[in-house]
């Protein structure tokens, strides 16, 4: 139980801070927020469960008005704006990178991982992101989605590091990778 | 931490936290169900004056938080040029800075003790289920706590690669930026065990 609130608590954290450090810039130049790959990361490594609870922990203490997001923003606002979508869908999106990393145990992990990244992180996140700008900007669902192709690109590195990432800690911290224990340690 | 709510002291300040959250819900429910390009035009000239009330420093931080909209704002205009179809680009505009700028507007005069209460009340109905409170207000503790911890552990972290590289660390530093949140996730939950955890109120 103990162990549960703390990964948690500081998964929630760990995102917020990603969103705090220096933005990381990839060789070629292209900015991406660590936040997205913070997500990713809540799934893979915590599970489901854990995973979507961090996220929505996160998300409570934005909502009431912590700027934990990246660039310091947070407060109400965020959920009603443009971008709102993507925020409500990323409880959902850890939570399906999660169950396809607890349920799918044959593959290495780092393929496990990079395509649980790509189905959560990506098309579950883009599904509610882009249903959310439909409804606040008043256009159809693909003339939305025309909007966001530019940044998949990017996601699809993120999930890439993200496969990466938690093979890499599957070997250096392997009683922490929640999402492949069998029992759960409370 | 520093939370968004503004230092300069509002009327809106002493009004309950639940009444504004309520209010901001069913106004912006409502927002979506007008289409008159007038009306969303005058609404935002209001939401305007509500800024402007408590003064001109309050204006100041509130656009700060509203600077996000502007690209948004420029593609849903310049959209509705090209298709011919101005009086919908505006109504979309308008909507979504009223919207945005009311949302923001609550957390501006809303302490975050008032809305931790709020969120005290809403998880109420989940007590009865068997949920404990107290773990989400510890939850909520950690993350407040742990966030600076783990932002000066990385940024000690990017010191200690720029000493020993010239070039940029990239995604490479998240790996052990991970492993020092697990580890202190680990510890934390040694710490909590060892000043009797909360065995005495879960029910598991």
């Amino acid at each position: 139980m103990e162990k549960n609130i703390a990964y948690i608590a500081l998964f929630a954290a760990l995102v917020a801070a990603l969103g705090l450090i220096p933005k990381i810039t990839l060789g070629f130049g292209v900015p991406i927020t660590a936040q997205g790959l913070g997500i990713m990361l809540c799934g893979t490594i915590l599970g489901a469960k854990r995973g979507a609870l961090a996220v929505l922990l996160l998300l409570l203490l934005v909502a009431i008005g912590l700027p934990l997001l990246a660039g310091g923003r947070g407060g109400l606002g965020l959920f009603f704006g443009v971008t709102g979508g993507f925020l409500i869908g990323w409880p959902v999106s850890a939570y399906v990178t999660g169950l396809i990393v607890e349920k799918w145990r044959s593959g290495s992990i780092t393929l496990v991982s990079f395509v649980a990244s790509i189905i959560g992180g990506i098309f579950v996140m883009y599904l509610f992101g882009i249903v959310g700008m439909a409804i606040v900007l008043e256009k159809t669902f693909f003339e939305s989605a025309a909007l966001m192709i530019a940044f998949i690109p990017g996601d699809i590195i993120k999930a890439i590091i993200a496969g990466l990432l938690t093979a890499a800690i599957a070997k250096a911290r392997p009683a922490s990778l929640l999402s492949r224990q069998v029992k759960v340690t409370s | 931490m520093i939370s968004l709510t503004s230092p300069i002291e509002t009327r809106a300040h002493r009004w309950p936290a639940g009444l504004k959250l309520g209010l901001l819900s069913l106004v912006t429910f409502g927002l979506f169900f007008v289409d008159s390009v007038l009306f969303h035009g005058v609404f935002l000239v209001f939401v305007t004056a509500l800024y402007a009330l408590p003064g001109r420093l309050f204006f100041k931080n509130g656009w700060k938080h509203l600077k996000i909209l502007w690209p948004f704002v420029f593609i849903v205009v310049a959209w509705h040029l090209f298709t011919d179809e101005l009086p919908l680009g505006l109504t979309v505009a308008f909507r979504m800075i009223s919207a945005v700028g009311l949302a923001n507007l609550v957390t501006m005069t809303t302490r975050l003790s008032d809305m931790i209460d709020v969120v005290h009340w809403l998880t109420r109905p989940l007590q009865r289920l068997g949920f404990n409170p107290r773990i989400l207000e510890l939850a909520i503790a950690l993350v407040i706590r742990m966030t600076p911890v783990l932002v000066s552990k990385g940024q000690s972290l990017a010191l200690a690669w720029r000493a020993r590289s010239n070039r940029r660390s990239g995604w490479r530093i998240i790996l052990p930026f991970t492993v020092l949140a697990l580890d202190d996730a680990d510890h934390v939950a040694e710490a909590l065990k060892a000043r009797g955890g909360l065995t005495n109120q879960e029910r598991e």
